[in-house]
């Protein structure tokens, strides 16, 4: 392992990313690459999963330190699923980001990793929540988070609009981070996708030869 | 969460305790120049096929330039249907698979059910990440169990992926190219085992670290069959010389016999309670 690893600000494994997630009209997208890297310079996986599911209708997407976000997401996972035992119902998707913040907010000596939270609840339907690596938490209809990102916020501003639809949405989504991989060396690998609305969650995979090309030829 | 852990496990949450410790330890040493824990150059390999899971590791342990042990395990014992080949710093593999594998069988014991792979990582897991990549152990988990055959790998700083195939060590490389050439979903035994093994030789043929014998470890529903060698290495050197010696080889010149006087100081009866 010790070639592996140069002078990367993060030790160990890290998920070097793209994650995005968006609102539209009925629910909320929210995707990721799948490429998990070691110092900037070897793949250690190419199928990482990054999206994971903390509640029914809740996920989360996780950038920075792997072992880190994979701790604080079970651990989060952990206190939701108490926490609606308690409270008899499903959590708020507000709640979700909370158990998120708390955890990096306490803990933000030693943890190295940021969420993006989406989700429906029936308070306020679908809601998108960033917690960043210090653990400020805020709500927004759109975000992008991960190295990648930086590759991408020209086109997030341009290209989003409120109230769209499922299938405008989920293609803004996969040309977003198609954009991001395709600038980005630690961002790659297949596009996960996961639609949630009222009636549930829909994972959609789109593998690398699927992706649009921009002048790639 | 009596059933499961044996040790104790700190109060929930986070707990850094260690690598705020260590940190500290750094400053005491000259340059910040801690001292280096023995590493074993090692290839570990592990695939799914068809019925299971195969598993293969190279048997040289080396102390600097010198092999310390030209027939290491390192393919360890976890439970009857799940076993860990390790990689990295020896005595670390070693112990934290020797104290999941006795968590492990008292959860058995007292639960009356076989322990499932995925439960096995989640220990590893949670161990690994409380010492914030202090414990050098890169793990490849397999078993099968009552859901299916897993494969997994646990990393030092506690990320787990769950994989097809994988190889770790510092031959990793060169193993992993194998594998990833020929390797297809649902394989056959005999395949599966040749691409383990053929992964495990390229590994032990361009890194310096890896070496001599080749160990499979094939699990399946119906058993386990751990073949140790799988594939002996051909620079195998036979010992010429007898190191045993006969009685008389040295010659006896005096005897002197002196009785030893031994007094009872104390003597006690405990009844034991055998009813």
């Amino acid at each position: 392992m010790e070639k592996h690893f140069t002078d990367s600000k993060v030790k160990g494994v890290s998920t070097g990313t793209t994650i995005l997630a968006a609102i539209f009209d009925g629910g909320v997208v929210i995707g990721s690459d799948s490429r998990a890297s070691i110092g900037g310079e070897y793949v250690s996986s190419k199928t990482i999963n990054k999206v994971i599911q903390v509640h029914d209708q809740i996920f989360c997407c996780m950038a920075g330190s792997l072992a880190d976000a994979q701790a604080v997401t079970k651990t989060a996972k952990f206190h939701l699923s108490f926490h609606s035992v308690q409270m008899e119902g499903p959590p708020l998707v507000v709640a979700a980001a909370s158990v998120l913040r708390e955890l990096c907010y306490k803990n933000k000596e030693e943890l190295q990793a940021g969420f993006i939270t989406a989700g429906w609840d029936r308070k306020k339907g679908p809601q998108v929540y960033v917690v960043s690596l210090g653990g400020m938490l805020i709500s927004q209809p759109v975000t992008i988070g991960g190295s990648g990102s930086t590759y991408i916020y020209g086109y997030v501003d341009a290209k989003y609009k409120p109230n769209m639809t499922r299938e405008e949405c989920q293609q803004f989504a996969t040309n977003a981070l198609a954009l991001a991989m395709g600038r980005d060396n630690v961002s790659g690998g297949v596009v996960h996708l996961v639609v949630i609305t009222e009636k549930g969650a829909e994972h959609v995979v789109v593998p690398g030869d699927k992706l649009p090309r921009f002048n790639d030829e | 969460m009596a059933l499961s852990n044996v040790l104790e496990t700190p109060a929930a949450g986070f707990n850094f305790d260690n690598a705020a410790r260590n940190a500290a330890l750094e400053g005491l040493f000259d340059g910040g120049q801690t001292p280096k824990p023995l590493k074993t150059g090692t290839t570990i390999a592990g695939l799914v096929f068809k019925d299971g899971v195969v598993l293969g590791a190279d048997t040289r342990a080396t102390s600097s330039e010198v092999v310390a042990d030209k027939m290491c395990a390192k393919i360890h014992y976890i439970s009857p249907n799940i076993y860990c080949c390790g990689a990295g710093t020896a005595a670390d593999t070693k112990k934290t698979t020797e104290i999941l594998s006795s968590n492990l069988t008292i959860f058995s014991m007292n639960s009356g059910r076989n322990p499932r792979v995925v439960m096995a990582v989640n220990i590893l897991q949670d161990m690994l990440y409380r010492y914030h990549g202090q414990i050098g152990a890169s793990l490849i988990l397999g078993g099968v169990d009552c859901t299916g055959s897993h494969l997994y790998t646990v990393e030092p700083y506690g990320d787990v992926d769950k994989v097809p195939y994988l190889a770790l060590g510092s031959g990793d490389l060169a193993a992993l190219g194998i594998l990833e050439d020929g390797f297809k979903h649902d394989l056959e035994l005999e395949e599966a085992k040749e691409l383990v093994r053929a992964s495990i030789h390229a590994g032990i043929m361009s890194d310096l670290g890896s070496g001599n014998n080749i160990d499979i470890c094939v699990i399946t529903k119906q058993g386990v069959d751990y073949i140790r060698p799988y594939q002996e290495s051909e620079y195998k050197d036979e010992r010429k010389m007898k190191y045993k010696y006969r009685p008389g080889t040295t010659a006896v010149l005096t005897e002197k016999v002196v009785p030893l006087k031994l007094e009872v100081v104390q003597e006690t009866v405990q009844r034991m309670e055998t009813a």
